[in-house]
């Protein structure tokens, strides 16, 4: 994953071909057009060139590409250090620990959900899923087969019902038999969907979920931050997972997330398999987009 | 609604255009400047972008719009014209009996499509079928079945089958009284060899009449390499945008038709079976610009044209220094009929605005009833006044209010209006745009500038 990337962007500034004059604008505007073409948002491309930009100011020695993409770097990980989350989710200090995930549709909500849910069994951890997405085809199909697929129970209720009663009942299920998750999975809304919006809103009220995490897909471009800033507005959420990041998409919405909502990532979903998730490094995200 | 926020953008950059009193090469790189930061917060691909603004660049340095076009309009023509070639060639999918498969990433509302073309073909006199080829999907199987179902479509899947081209072949077969057979298939990025090859597999077994890709308006630079991957793997023949109901804006898809070169047949907006739309380029991008329809706007001028000459002898009138009200009268009366007002606005909405830079749909109105108000202004007031309107003092205004029953702002600002036009006619008398502009004007029924207006409403 990464690689074309990694390979333009080393294309853009070849370590050992550094012209003798760099010229102050073509460089930003490789910087910028790197960062875009990464699906960092616009505006944020822009303020990291200008992070950038201060940054190189400093610098003493002569300046060759070498030096620019450790500047690069450095930059960007100012950005994600500044949100790194201190969530321990394997213990989160409260039982049940309720989770809602919140998205738009088909970023993998469902599958994150799984996902987790196989991650915190593995550390020894009891949990059960709420089937909530009770709206788009095959959804409690796809929840139920991948809860008998990793041994976990689901609540879920027929199809069409409220998605509000069925987190309840996830929950009142985790509290009387000492579960330690329950992880509430939701249908795909578009941020601009007034009724579905409303519908989040009873659900956040109805589960008051410890964590609410907005599941956002790699693949997406500027998009990013507007549906981030309404999600956040309308039901607001605590940090990020970004799926599908074992594609080639970058996953600028990474960096623009931390710049301009200042939200941590908590995890990446690397495949479709249940093991596909890690907890986000910045560091392990560094090395890939900067070679 | 569906793209404000690009819509808006462009719309700022169009107004920009046409508030400038005439285009050089410092306009038109401002212009390529906004544009392209519109694309790319559209998610237009960098490359595709950075191409489309230096084409526009070097168009406007080297092209001259024809006769009676002003340099304004020919600048938006040239920017509709790269757009277009972004949107795709125009084309629809064939509404006849024909085996159709959906190929695209995860996600990106492929099965909600397929059941969405179904019942397109179903509307159409069609019976359709669906078959569920995606084996990879926890509960793919269901979803289909569950979707062929609410558009009462004919369904065939394997429960637990783990090989596509198998069930594909079956299904061909189990629905082959079936009008039309749509594919539905697994969701696949361009670095899965396996699922890359397992496709090629698949369409080699269905031999599909179409391939379409199915994308989501919310993807970034990566759409045009994953559609690029795609293609060369299976070649794509046309392609579904889905999710349009967001605030995705479908540079990304739409920078992989323009990669593939493949025609966009529908966009998705919304998760309802209805919620499905023929994509016609042309309209699409008219909406986004706020142009109306480019092609009635080209008939306008045309008929516009016929008073050119007209124009051409007011403007020389007005050239030679002695412009008065009655002039203004004149002028007026020719090129303020209401319905040319009005149909002028309606293809053009931007360019023609007083100042440009407010374009508000009452404005337009507010354009006819104001002539139509000073008119009756102008009426009450004596031959003298409007051969020498210097002449009109307070104590005239308070005589022409009192007669055309309106009040004295009004007619203060119909003055004032007059005077700006004739300090514009004055500055700009050396200027070579000068004479486009005025003509712009004039067919709007515009004689002074943005504020003269603001001191009458
Ligand atoms: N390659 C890859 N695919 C994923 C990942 N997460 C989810 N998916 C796929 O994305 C599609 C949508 O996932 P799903 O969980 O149903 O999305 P939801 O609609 O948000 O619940 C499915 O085909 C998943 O297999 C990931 O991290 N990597
Ligand atoms: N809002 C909206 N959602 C859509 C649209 N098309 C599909 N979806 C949703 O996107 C998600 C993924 O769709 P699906 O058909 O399962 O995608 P697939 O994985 O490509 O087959 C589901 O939640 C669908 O309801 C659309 O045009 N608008
Ligand atoms: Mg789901
Ligand atoms: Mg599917």
């Amino acid at each position: 994953m990464f690689d074309r990337f990694k390979k333009r962007v080393k294309e853009s500034f070849p370590e050992d071909e550094t012209p003798s004059v760099i010229r102050k604008d073509e460089l930003e505007d490789k910087v910028r057009n790197i960062l875009l073409e990464a699906d960092v948002s616009y505006d944020s491309a822009g303020k990291i060139v200008e992070m950038f930009r201060d940054r190189l100011g400093k610098v003493k020695k002569k300046i060759d590409y070498q030096l620019v993409l450790e500047e690069l770097k450095e930059t960007i990980r100012e950005v994600l250090s500044a949100q790194d989350s201190d969530l321990d989710f394997l213990s989160p200090g409260k039982s049940p620990y309720v989770v809602l995930f919140l998205g738009i549709n088909g970023t993998g909500k469902t599958t994150t959900v799984a996902k987790l849910a196989t991650y915190v069994k593995k550390n020894g951890k009891r949990v059960v899923l709420a089937a909530s997405d009770t709206f788009r085809a095959g959804a409690i199909e796809q929840l139920t087969q991948l809860g008998e697929n990793i041994g976990v129970n689901v609540i879920k209720h027929v199809a069409k019902s409220d998605p509000s009663s069925v987190a309840y009942d996830a929950i009142e299920h985790a509290r009387a038999r000492n579960l330690d998750y329950v992880l509430i999975d939701s249908a795909g809304r578009m941020q601009t969907n007034r009724n579905l919006i409303d519908e989040m809103k009873k659900i956040k009220r109805v589960s008051k979920p410890d964590l609410t995490v907005l599941v956002l897909d790699s693949m997406i471009g500027q998009d990013a931050v507007h549906q981030a800033e309404t999600f956040m507005k309308e039901t607001p959420f605590d940090g990020i997972i970004l799926t599908k990041l074992d594609t080639d998409a970058r996953g600028g919405a990474i960096i623009t997330i931390a710049l301009e909502l200042e939200k941590p990532i908590y995890f990446v979903g690397i495949g479709q398999k249940m093991d596909d998730i890690i907890p986000f490094d910045v560091e392990w995200y560094l090395d890939k987009i900067i070679p | 609604m569906v793209l404000d926020n690009l819509a808006n953008s462009l719309r700022d950059t169009l107004r920009r255009i046409s508030s400038s009193s005439y285009i050089n090469a410092e306009t038109v790189k401002e212009v390529a400047k906004e544009l392209q930061r519109a694309l790319l917060k559209a998610d237009v691909n960098v490359k595709l972008t950075l191409e489309l603004t230096r084409k526009l660049e070097q168009r406007a340095a080297d092209e001259k719009p024809p006769s009676g076009m002003a340099d304004q309009d020919y600048l938006v023509k040239i920017i509709y014209e790269e757009l277009l070639k972004i949107l795709g060639v125009e084309s629809s999918i064939k509404v006849t009996p024909q085996k159709i498969m959906l190929v695209g990433l995860y996600g990106q509302g492929k099965t909600t499509s397929a059941g969405k073309l179904a019942k397109f073909f179903n509307r159409k006199g069609l019976n359709a079928g669906l078959i569920a080829a995606d084996v990879h999907r926890v509960a793919a199987y269901e979803q289909l079945e569950q979707v062929a179902k609410s558009v009462n479509a004919q369904f065939y899947g394997e429960k637990g089958e783990k090989n596509p081209v198998k069930i594909s072949k079956n299904g061909l077969k189990s629905l082959e009284e079936t009008k039309v057979k749509i594919v539905d298939t697994s969701g696949r990025d361009s670095l899965e060899l396996e699922l890359i090859e397992e496709i090629k597999k698949v369409k080699a077994a269905v031999e599909p009449d179409e391939v379409l890709l199915v994308m989501d308006a919310t993807i970034g630079q990566q759409a045009g390499p994953q559609a690029k991957a795609v293609d060369d793997a299976v070649g794509i023949t046309g392609v579904i945008i889905t999710k349009m109901d967001g605030t995705g804006k479908g540079g990304g898809a739409l920078s992989a038709v323009s990669e593939i070169k493949a025609p966009v047949y529908f966009i998705g907006t919304g998760e309802h079976m209805d919620d499905f739309e023929i994509f016609n380029p042309k309209k699409f991008l008219s909406r986004l610009l706020g142009l109306g329809d480019l092609e009635t706007l080209l008939e306008t001028v045309k008929e516009v044209d016929i008073t050119e000459e007209e124009a051409e002898e007011s403007m020389s009138k007005l050239m030679s220094g002695k412009f008065n009200l009655k002039d203004m009268y004149d002028v007026w009366e020719k090129f303020s009929q209401p319905s040319l007002l009005k149909k002028i606005f309606d293809s053009l909405p931007l360019a023609k605005m007083p100042g440009g830079n407010k374009i508000n749909p009452d404005d337009i109105e507010n354009a006819g009833s104001k002539l139509q108000r000073y008119r009756v202004i102008m009426d009450s007031m004596t031959f003298e006044e409007l051969e020498k309107p210097e002449l009109i003092n307070s104590k005239r205004i308070a005589r022409v209010a009192k007669g055309s029953g309106k009040p004295e702002t009004e007619v203060r600002g119909l003055l004032k209006e007059f005077k700006m036009m004739k300090n514009n006619l004055k500055m700009m008398k050396g200027n070579r745009g000068f004479k486009k502009m005025m003509k712009q004007q004039l067919r709007a029924g515009n004689f002074g500038l943005d504020e003269a207006l603001e001191g009458v409403e």
